[in-house]
Order: structure tokens, then sequence, then C-alpha cells
């Protein structure tokens, strides 16, 4: 027998929620009889639903770049800043370490995100063996970092929360951070929608 | 017993783990379970510490900073407020709901359910209790919130005084207490408890 046997060759679905091991009884709906959550043996819709929410995000990814998160008003000076040009203002007057951090945080992460699911779908649907393993680390990458691209999200509501000095100095967010924040959110439930067990699943299953 | 590697359907015996051992699927590579030098008391004790750092986190200040003369300080729900009004609902909501609703529900209801688990008990509601903890597990984000702070005041540095407040060494106690958490998997309560009068 196969040294390392999986769930549905030995007719069993491990229970998302609770972890519980299930004897495959091979009904639609069937649930867990110890959490009660819906049992099946790969998330549904798993390649459909997250290709459709890596999509979505995208959409939103590009004015969220484009377009200003943040504008600082003062004695009568306006000035707008984007995600990379807080970052260049950062690099330049301030600390160029925190820079880094929040470079990684709001252009590396949500791109390696893009990258990344859109290499495992791919790869997981042709049925592809390549690197196996790797791609299974780079998916557990991807769910472990994504929800730090919230940094500058939570920058901007800190700033315009402090700088309320009225004519001298004001700080306002602009549509570009809601953008943003939707990209940050849709990006992590796509990573949540796409089944890690599809990588090993090879050619034969296509859900 | 079996375990099932969540990340590539490979199932395994279960065996009893050494102290400090961590298993790994042998196919994928992920943690299959790690030993827990904590037992149920410990991670009582250490949501107790979160809920008290919690609310410090929360009624104290955390920044303030001043300009002329004129000092201006916020908490979380000043800035949830402000980015409201100012437009930007959404960001709102996400705020209210990842540094404060998710947070203090998945404090309230782990402490709840470990309360009882301390005799091998199931807390009445374990199992919703447990589901709800699983589904918004990924979805608290106040070390991020921190980090942001961090970068916030660099900013603010640049132009105004800045003065750290109590609020945000509460969150700092609050962030260790979170890492201390990340190696825990909560679900292994399943196993230690027993439904009462069973």
């Amino acid at each position: 027998m196969n040294p390392l046997p999986r769930a549905g060759e030995l007719g069993l679905i491990g229970c998302h929620v609770c972890g519980l091991v299930c004897r495959d009884i091979k009904v639609p709906d069937a649930a867990c009889p110890r959490c009660g959550s819906a049992l099946h043996r790969r998330k549904a819709a798993s390649y459909t639903r997250t290709w459709a929410l890596l999509l979505a995000a995208f959409f939103f990814y590009i004015p969220a770049n484009v377009l200003p998160i943040m504008r600082t008003v003062s004695v009568g000076d306006v000035d707008d800043n984007t995600i990379l040009s807080g970052i260049i203002e950062l690099w330049v007057k301030g600390s160029p370490d925190l820079a880094i951090i929040v470079f990684t945080a709001s252009i590396v992460v949500p791109v390696l995100k893009f990258f990344a699911l859109g290499l495992l779908l791919i790869s997981s649907q042709r049925g592809s063996q390549w690197a196996q393993r790797q791609r299974g680390r780079l998916y557990r990458l991807v769910e472990f970092i994504g929800y730090w691209s919230m940094l500058d999200v939570f920058v901007v509501a800190l700033l315009t929360a402090l700088v309320q000095f009225g004519f001298f100095s004001q700080v306002e967010p602009l549509p570009g951070v809601v953008f943003f924040g939707l990209t940050v959110v849709i990006t992590m439930v796509a990573s949540m929608t796409f089944d890690p067990r599809l990588i090993w699943d090879g050619r034969d299953f296509d859900d | 017993m079996l375990w099932i590697c969540e990340h590539c359907d490979t199932v395994y015996h279960r065996r009893v783990l050494a102290w400090g051992e961590v298993a790994r699927c042998a196919r994928c590579d992920a943690i299959l379970a790690r030993h827990h030098a904590l037992g149920v008391r410990g991670m009582l004790a250490l949501v107790l510490t979160a809920m008290i750092a919690f609310l410090q986190a929360n009624i104290w200040p955390i920044v303030t900073l001043g300009l002329n003369g004129q000092l201006i300080s916020t908490t979380l729900w000043g800035c949830i407020v402000m980015m409201w009004r100012e437009h930007s609902q959404v960001v709102a909501v996400i705020a209210a709901c990842t540094l404060f609703f998710f947070p203090i529900g998945k404090m309230l209801l782990l402490g709840w359910v470990l309360l009882y688990a301390r005799k091998g008990e199931r807390a009445p509601g374990f199992r919703l209790a447990m589901v709800t903890l699983y589904h918004i597990g990924p979805w608290t984000m106040s070390e991020v919130f921190v980090l942001g702070t961090l970068v916030a005041i660099v900013k603010a540095h640049m132009y105004f005084e800045v003065i750290a407040n109590p609020g945000i060494f509460a969150y700092g106690v609050l962030m260790l207490v979170i890492t201390a958490f990340a190696s825990i998997d909560v679900r292994g309560l399943w196993d230690l408890t027993r439904e009462r009068g069973a």
C-alpha cells in the first residue's frame, strides 16, 4: 500500500473546522457529527471562486495604487499622497528602514499574492506535479503574510484622527485607501477559498 | 485515532508528541500538530492577560500630537469614528471589525470555553463557540495596528511633537500575548473535553 495514503483513497474526510476524521458517506450535504459544519472533500468550487476573487481584487488594486490615499493640508498647502509617494516620503525624510517595511506590506505582499495565487491556480488546474512541496509552502506563506498589507490603511486612519489642527494642519483620507482596504480583504478571502490539497490532486480532479 | 493533513490530505496515525516536538507532514511539510507546554489553565491565564491589555489599549489614548502648544490624542475608536465621518465608512467598518469586535469576540469565546475546559467539560454553546472561533480566527489584526502606530508616529514626527501614551504600551503587551498564542491550535479542545454528563 502507498506509504502515504490520502484521505480520498481511504474513504475518509477531515473536517475543515474541527479536524475530526470522518468516513466519507458520499452524500451531497454531509455534516460533521462533532461540530456540525459542512463536510466536503475539497472546498466547494475552489478554482472558480478563487479566480473570481483574485480578478476582483486586481481590479480594486489598480485604483488603490493610482488614486491618492491621503491628503495633507497645512496652511493652505495641499499635498495628496499615493501609497508609493508616501513610501518615498518616508524614505527621504524619515527612516528608510520603516519605508522598507511599508513597501513590503503595501506593494510586495499584494503583488506576491497575485502572482502566487495565479501560479497556484494555473499549475493545479493543469495537474502539474512540478515543485509540489514548494507550491505548498508558497500557499502557506501567502496565507500567513496576507493580512499585514492592512498596515497602510491603519496608518491613514491614525493620522486622520491625530492630525486635526484646523488651518495649520489637517489630514483627510482619500478614496485610494478604501480601494486598498478592499483589495486586502478580497485577496484574503481569495487565499481562503483556494484549497491547497488541489496542488496534490493531479489531473483527474477538476472541481 | 488519525490525523489528516489539512494541506494535502495525507492520513497519519496519531502519536503522542514529546515536549516541544512538532509533527510535520512527510508529503507537503505542513505542520500536523505540535506539543503544547501550555495547558488549559495556562491558556486561560493568557486570555485573561490579553483581555486586561485589550481593555487598557482601548481606554487609554495611544499617541498625542502637539503643534504650537495645541495637543491632540486619539484612541482606536477615535480613529474609527473619524474614518466614518471622513467618508471612508468601508475603512471604518474594516477597522472596527478587525481591531475591536473580532478580537474581543475571540477573547470572550475562548475565555468561556476554557473556563469549562479546566474540568474537561464542554461549556454551554461549545460547538457554536468553537465554530465561530475558527471563522473569525484569520480576521483579527491588532498586531498590524501596532506596527501601523509605529509608522504613523515616525511620519507624524517629521512635522509634529509626538508623545507616546500608555495605550501603545498596552498594545505592545497585547502583541506579545498574541504571539505567544499564535502556535496554539485551539481545536485541541475538542479532544480534551467531553460533553457534560456524558
